[in-house]
């Protein structure tokens, strides 16, 4: 007799099948995911070889273009396609490990902040009110700056920059929650606070938080490109998509591929992650499930 | 019933004397904090089996006095024994005493975890206080169901899937997993239909009898009051004006507030009206009390030696009452 736990992920999956945006989303993750684990085999060239003998090739189905530059090259004779591929690794690192950081630290931090309040709750706040003075791209720089250039390093400057948001969203949620009677329910019944805060309040708090995630993740690979640009996060020739877009700046009026393909990538890629993010919140929350 | 007032001879699982809760509240920029006395000398005791009806209007303490007993919150002063043990002021109490009281609360919307199954619900007090196997939780679970009038099937489903009705009963069900003594019911039908909460209320009035609870019945609904309690306890401004038990009360009120409030409740027989007591004014601010009987500014019956000393609870008629007119 198997009344419940009819496996929580076939559920879920099953509520998440009937959200089509959410499928195409899926779909492309699934695409870019198996450019990230396969690149070495599908990429044609290597993505920092450069071939003297194409500079600034169009597509193929362009007049000027030519094999087996499928996207065309850029200024040095890379192929476009190649450094795509590879770059899906390195945005992708970056969208998942930013946002996994000011997550979960947001998360703690907000939870703690919202429950127990008092002097602690404010501390946390007037901290987080400190970091969102200032310009975040500002921050972030500063930060780097600090800490010397690098990827890794601009990642963690802009997880630091993202905490506040994600600390102020679960701090709100958190301090709506636990007033609420089931909460009092769950205390009469004898949960210590621990189990008040990650099991009993935090998944009602999880909605808007899981819509922020999915926004970080674009603003993420979007912000590690300006410090790409400005020098301090990936460094040439990494194929980096915001510093790949950062590197054809200059071409954008004679060789608009260069600029497209990698603004095309990012685009679709931060939209197929928000639709998913959006099936996924629907899908867990057990209120918008038929009875 | 409870026929006389004095110390039941069986066995008294909660008692209350002289219990006070304070809360301060902060007054502004430089000033000092004021101290709301939210409950202030409540005393009573009650038997297994026994239902106490706590009535009053809004904001006289029935909430906090319900905080309270369910331990949620210690109280200030005073003293409270549950089961034998006191409870001890301003400490955290043990996780034992706290098995013996439960609470359900007024809004089945709000009291059930939306994110939660009905068996996670109904399990976590069993895994947080007992050593049960899985099965064991299992077969408690489906039991308490079918007592409270659900079905087994339900445990996988979540509350949104219920009526108002059945929330309730999951409600029920919930606080009962643990086998309390005492269960404090805040309001536990006043937010569900007519026809609801007679089924509600004949639900609680046949778990009373088989499981020997006492209840602590908080209501402003005088006539669910009526039906369901054996003594009657009247709060006005955090303090108990009257206590008496439910027959008395209902027939012969003493206090002042308590004819009051008793008149404002429609009367079912024909042709029958009672006289309506119209109270003029509100309670008095809890920062700002009145001098001598809180309710004296509203009294009808007011003298000037209301308002030397507070009245305190005394015997009179088949009740207790605090009212020095009586």
């Amino acid at each position: 007799m198997k009344l419940f736990d009819t496996g929580t992920l076939a559920v879920t999956w099953g509520y998440f099948r009937e959200s089509r945006g959410g499928l195409v989303g899926l779909a492309f993750l699934g695409l870019v995911l198996f450019a990230v684990v396969f690149a070495d085999v599908i990429a044609p060239f290597d993505p920092t070889l450069q071939h003297r003998d194409a500079l600034l090739l169009p597509p193929v189905w362009n007049e000027a273009g030519r094999w087996p530059y499928l996207l065309g090259t850029d200024a040095v004779g890379r192929d476009l396609l190649s450094r795509l591929i590879f770059g899906a690794r390195y945005s992708i690192f970056i969208g998942m490990v930013v946002v996994s950081i000011a997550v979960v630290a947001g998360t703690i931090l907000g939870l703690l902040a919202g429950y127990f309040g008092g002097w602690f709750d404010t501390a946390i706040m007037r901290l987080m009110d400190v970091i969102l003075a200032f310009p975040s791209l500002l921050l972030a720089l500063g930060l780097v700056a600090v800490l010397g250039p690098g990827l890794l390093n601009a990642m963690y400057a802009i997880a630091l920059v993202m905490l506040p948001h994600f600390v102020r969203l679960t701090r709100a949620s958190v301090m709506g929650e636990k007033n609420r009677d089931y909460v009092v329910a769950s205390r009469v019944a004898g949960a210590g606070n621990a189990r008040l805060m990650f099991s009993t309040i935090l998944p009602n708090c999880m909605a808007p938080l899981i819509v922020q995630a999915t926004l970080s993740f674009s603003n993420a690979i979007l912000d590690a490109a300006a410090l790409g640009f400005l020098g301090m996060g990936a460094q040439p020739p990494l194929p980096e998509w915001g510093a790949m877009l950062a590197e054809a700046r200059e071409f954008i009026s004679r060789a608009w591929w260069v600029v497209t393909f990698p603004g095309l990538a990012i685009l679709l890629t931060v939209l197929s992650i928000n639709l998913v993010g959006d099936a996924l919140r629907d899908a867990l929350d057990p209120r918008m499930r038929r009875s | 019933m409870a026929e006389n007032m004095a110390e039941n001879t069986t066995a008294v699982v909660l008692k209350a004397v002289n219990l006070q809760r304070h809360y301060p509240v902060r007054q502004g920029f430089m000033q000092p904090p004021a101290t709301v006395r939210a409950l202030n000398g409540v005393s009573f005791s009650l038997a297994a089996g026994e239902t106490l009806a706590v009535v009053g209007e809004s904001g006289c303490g029935k909430s906090t006095l319900a905080r309270q007993l369910t331990l949620i919150e210690t109280p200030t002063a005073g003293e409270l024994w549950l089961d034998g043990h006191r409870v001890e002021p301003q400490r955290r109490p043990d996780a034992a005493l706290r098995r013996s009281v439960q609470i359900v609360f007024q809004n089945p919307y709000g009291s059930l975890n939306p994110r939660k199954t009905i068996h996670q619900m109904l399990e976590e007090p069993l895994l947080l206080n007992t050593r049960q196997r899985r099965d064991e939780r299992q077969r408690a679970i489906a039991a308490m169901l079918e007592r409270v009038g659900l079905r087994p099937e339900h445990a996988g489903r979540y509350p949104h899937m219920f009526s108002g009705g059945q929330r309730q009963r999951i409600a029920i069900a919930r606080a009962l997993m643990l086998r309390p003594k005492v269960v404090v019911l805040d309001e536990p039908v006043s937010a569900l239909d007519l026809s609801v909460r007679a089924q509600i209320l004949n639900l609680l009035t046949e778990l009373q009898q088989v499981l020997g609870l006492a209840y602590v019945f908080i209501s402003h609904d005088l006539s669910v009051v009526r039906r369901i309690a054996d003594r009657v306890l009247v709060m006005y401004f955090g303090r108990p004006v009257e206590y008496a038990d439910s027959e008395t009360i209902f027939t012969r009120p003493q206090h002042p507030y308590t004819e009051a409030l008793f008149s404002a409740t429609p009367v079912a027989e024909v042709g029958q009206r009672r006289e309506r007591i119209h109270l003029q004014g509100e309670p008095p601010s809890p920062l700002n009390p009145p001098p001598g009987c809180p309710f004296q500014p509203r009294c009808a019956l007011a003298e000037t030696r209301c308002g030397q000393a507070v009245p305190e609870l005394h015997p009179a008629g088949a009740g207790q009452v605090a009212c020095i007119l009586r």
